[in-house]
C-alpha cells in the first residue's frame, strides 16, 4: 500500500474512495440519458422501450428502420435541411460581424468599451423566452416572422456573443507589433488585417463560428416564435414528434445530433491545441 | 546653414508631441540628418524618445512642427507608404510565416515578381548569415537569430530609413555585443541610415555617428559619442553618459574660458567653465573617475584636492577608490590594476590630482544630480 502517504488513517483512504464514486456518479447522471437513446433508436419496434429481443441482443430486435424513416419522411428531410441552412447562414453571419466587433473592441482607442461589451453579450444572458417575444413583435413590423432572413438573422444575433469571446480571447495574445511591423513593410491596414490578423487569429473565429452554429441548431424558443411550417428545424421537428408522433425516429435523429456535436468537439479541441502551438512558437 | 534645404536627408523641425493637449511629451525636437548617418535617440525611460521615433514612422501623430525626408514633409503620409523600415524591440516576425516567407512580404507588398523575389531573399540570408533558415518558422529560431531575421526584413525593401526601437533590449549580454557588432557591421556595408533608440549608453556610444541625449522632453545635447563623453554640456549629460564625480562649489572667476572655484569642503581648484556659467555664481565640477589620480603619480596634473579615504574595492582589471571631501560627498578614483595601486588604512587622507582639461564646471540650480545611477 504505498500507493498513498504513510500518515493516511483508514478514513483518508474511505474518503479517497469516496470522492472518486461521487465523481463518477455524477458522470453517469450526466451521460447515461445520452448514451441510452443510441441503442434505443436501433430498436425494431415502435417503443421507447428495450424490447426482450433487445436485451437478449437477438439480431432481430434491432433495425434501421427508423434511420429509413429520417431520409424518406419529408418531414424530416425538411427539417434538416433547414436547420443546415439556418446553422450555416446564422454561423457565417454571426462570425463575420463577431469577429470584426472583438478587433474594434480589442482596439485600445475604444471608447465605452465596457458598455458595448455588455450590449452584444447580452443575449447570452437575457431570457430566451423574453428575447424570442420581442423579436416577434418587432418582426411583425418588418414582416420578418416565419421567413428565413427573420431567423437567421434572429440565429446570428445568439451567436454572436460566442464568436466575440472566442475571437478576443485569441486577440489578447495578439501582438500589436504585429500590425505595426506590416504597416511598416508597406502593407496598408486592410491588407495587414487579413494577411497577418485573421491567419493568426483563425482558430478564435472557427471555434466562435462554430459554435454559433452549435447554438443555432439546437434552438428551439425562437423557431417556436418566429418560425412558420416552412422554416421547421430539427429540434422544432423533435418538438412536436414527441407530442404527436411517438416513435424512435427522434432517437435516431438524437443519435446523428450526438454523432455531430462529437465532431464537432474534437474539431474544437483540435483548433484549440492548433492555437496554443501557434502562440507558443512566438 | 549654407547648403539649401533641399540638401538635408532627413529633418526634424522643432516637431512637438502631445497625448492630451496640455504637456508636451517632446517638447520641440530638432535634427538634421544626413545620409547614411547611424543616430541613436538616447535617453531615461520616458524622455519622448521613443515618442519621436514612432511619430518617424507615422504611428504618432505629430502635434506641431515637420519631419521632412530630402525637403518633403511626410507629416500627412500614411505609415505604410512612408517606406521607413523598422526593427522592434520583440522582433514582431510574423509567426505563421517562414523566414523566407516574412522577408518576401514587403516585396510581394510592393509587387514584385517571383523570381527576383526569391534572388533577393537569398541576397539578404546571406547578408545576415543565415543561408540555410529560408524555411523554418520564426518559433524555431533563437533571440539573436530572429532578430538577424527582423534586420534583414527592415533592410530587404531598400527603405529610405530604418527604425531600430530598442532591437537589442531582449538579448543577453553576450548575444547583444554580438548584435551591435553585426548591425555596424550591415551598416558600414550597405550605408543605410539608422535611427536608433536606446536606454543603454554603451550600445550607443559604440555603434552611433551622433548621440541625443533625451531627457523630459528636450534634446539635451547631440554630438558624436566622444565629444559627448569628453564634452558634456551640462550636468544631466555628464552623469548621464558614463560615471562621473560632482566636487560642488563657488565660482570666484573666469578666466580664458576656464574657472576658479573655491570648494565647498575647502581648497581652491580650477576647471573648463560650462556654457551659461557666471563668476560669483553656485557650480559643479564634474570629473570622470578615471581621469583622477591618487598622489603619488607620475601623471600629468595641475588641480589638486585632500579627501580621506573610505574604501577600496576590488574589481578586477581596476581597483575603485572610495573617497569623501571634508563637505561630505563622495568621490570615486578608478585605478588600472597595476603595481602602482596604492594601500590606504581606513581614514588616511590623500591628495586627488588631476588634469583642468579633465574637469568641467556646470551652472547649478542647487540640486545635485543622481550619481548614484
Amino acid at each position: 500500500m504505498n500507493k498513498f502517504p504513510e500518515y493516511f488513517t483508514i478514513w483518508h483512504i474511505a474518503g479517497h474512495y469516496a470522492l472518486r464514486l461521487m465523481a463518477y456518479l455524477v458522470l453517469a447522471f450526466l451521460i447515461l440519458p445520452i448514451l441510452v437513446i443510441i441503442p434505443l433508436s436501433f430498436n425494431a419496434e415502435p417503443f421507447f422501450t428495450f424490447t426482450p429481443g433487445m436485451l437478449s441482443l437477438d439480431p432481430d430486435a434491432y433495425s434501421l428502420r427508423w434511420y429509413n424513416e429520417i431520409v424518406t419522411d419529408q418531414k424530416w428531410t425538411l427539417a434538416i435541411r433547414n436547420s443546415f441552412i439556418i446553422g450555416i447562414a446564422a454561423a457565417l453571419l454571426a462570425t463575420v460581424l463577431g469577429t470584426i466587433a472583438a478587433v474594434g473592441l480589442s482596439s485600445p482607442w475604444m471608447p465605452f468599451k465596457r458598455l458595448i461589451t455588455a450590449l452584444l453579450l447580452s443575449p447570452m444572458i437575457v431570457p430566451l423566452i423574453i428575447i424570442a417575444a420581442g423579436m416577434f413583435f418587432f418582426y411583425t413590423t418588418f414582416g420578418l416572422v416565419g421567413t428565413f432572413p427573420g431567423l437567421i438573422i434572429a440565429h446570428a444575433a445568439l451567436g454572436v456573443p460566442f464568436v466575440i469571446i472566442t475571437v478576443t480571447a485569441t486577440l489578447t495574445g495578439f501582438d500589436r507589433s504585429l500590425f505595426s511591423a506590416g504597416l511598416s513593410l508597406g502593407a496598408s491596414p486592410v491588407k495587414v488585417f487579413w494577411d497577418v490578423v485573421i491567419p493568426l487569429i483563425r482558430p478564435g473565429v472557427i471555434s466562435g463560428g462554430l459554435f454559433a452554429f452549435v447554438t443555432s441548431f439546437d434552438e428551439v424558443v425562437l423557431v417556436l416564435f418566429l418560425a412558420g411550417p416552412e422554416q421547421r428545424t430539427i429540434p422544432r421537428q423533435m418538438f412536436s414528434g414527441l407530442r404527436e408522433q411517438i416513435n424512435p425516429t427522434i432517437l435516431a435523429v438524437a443519435t446523428l445530433l450526438v454523432a455531430l456535436s462529437i465532431a464537432l468537439l474534437v474539431t474544437l479541441e483540435f483548433l484549440r491545441r492548433r492555437s496554443e502551438r501557434l502562440r507558443g512558437a512566438e | 546653414m549654407t547648403r539649401s534645404e533641399d540638401a538635408v536627408f532627413l529633418k526634424l523641425d522643432d516637431v512637438k508631441k502631445s497625448y492630451d493637449q496640455k504637456s508636451l511629451v517632446v517638447k520641440g525636437f530638432d535634427i538634421a540628418v544626413e545620409q547614411g548617418e547611424f543616430i541613436t535617440l538616447l535617453g531615461p525611460s520616458g524622455s519622448g524618445k521613443t515618442t519621436v521615433l514612432m511619430m518617424l514612422a507615422g504611428f504618432e501623430s505629430v502635434t506641431s512642427g515637420t519631419i521632412s525626408i530630402r525637403g518633403k514633409s511626410i507629416n500627412k503620409t500614411a505609415p505604410y507608404k512612408r517606406n521607413i523600415g523598422m526593427v522592434f524591440q520583440n522582433y514582431a516576425l510574423f509567426p505563421h510565416m517562414t523566414v523566407a516567407e516574412n522577408l518576401a512580404y514587403p516585396l510581394s507588398v510592393r509587387g514584385m515578381s517571383k523570381a527576383d523575389q526569391k534572388a533577393r531573399i537569398a541576397e539578404y540570408l546571406k547578408l545576415v548569415e543565415l543561408d540555410d533558415f529560408g524555411h523554418r518558422y520564426p518559433g524555431q529560431l533563437s533571440g539573436g537569430q530572429m532578430q538577424r531575421v527582423a534586420l534583414a526584413r527592415a533592410m530587404i525593401f531598400e527603405p529610405t530609413l530604418i527604425l531600430m526601437d530598442e532591437p537589442l533590449g531582449a538579448l543577453d549580454k553576450k548575444l547583444r555585443e554580438q548584435m551591435q557588432y553585426e548591425i555596424t557591421r550591415l551598416h558600414e556595408k550597405l550605408g543605410f541610415t539608422v535611427i536608433y533608440v536606446t536606454h543603454d549608453q554603451a550600445e550607443a556610444l559604440s555603434m552611433s555617428d551622433r548621440i541625443a541625449v533625451f531627457n523630459d522632453g528636450v534634446v539635451q545635447q547631440c554630438a558624436p559619442p566622444a565629444e559627448l563623453y569628453e564634452r558634456p554640456v551640462n550636468a544631466f549629460v555628464a552623469e548621464f553618459i558614463g560615471e562621473n564625480n560632482f566636487v560642488e562649489g563657488h565660482v570666484e572667476r573666469i578666466e580664458g574660458g576656464r574657472a576658479v572655484v573655491s570648494v565647498k569642503g575647502g581648497g581652491q581648484i580650477v576647471a573648463e567653465a560650462a556654457q551659461g556659467l557666471e563668476a560669483s555664481g553656485r557650480c559643479i565640477v564634474s570629473i570622470r573617475p578615471e581621469k583622477l589620480f591618487i598622489h603619488p603619480t607620475s601623471h600629468d596634473h595641475d588641480n589638486e584636492i585632500e579627501a580621506t579615504f573610505v574604501a577600496r574595492i576590488y574589481v578586477g582589471d581596476f581597483i575603485r577608490y572610495y573617497f569623501r571631501l571634508s563637505d561630505g560627498s563622495e568621490i570615486v578614483v578608478k585605478v588600472l590594476n597595476d603595481l602602482s595601486a596604492p594601500e590606504f588604512g581606513e581614514g588616511d587622507q590623500g591628495r586627488l590630482q588631476w588634469l583642468i582639461s579633465d574637469s568641467i564646471a556646470f551652472p547649478h540650480d542647487g540640486e545635485m544630480p543622481d550619481t548614484t545611477g
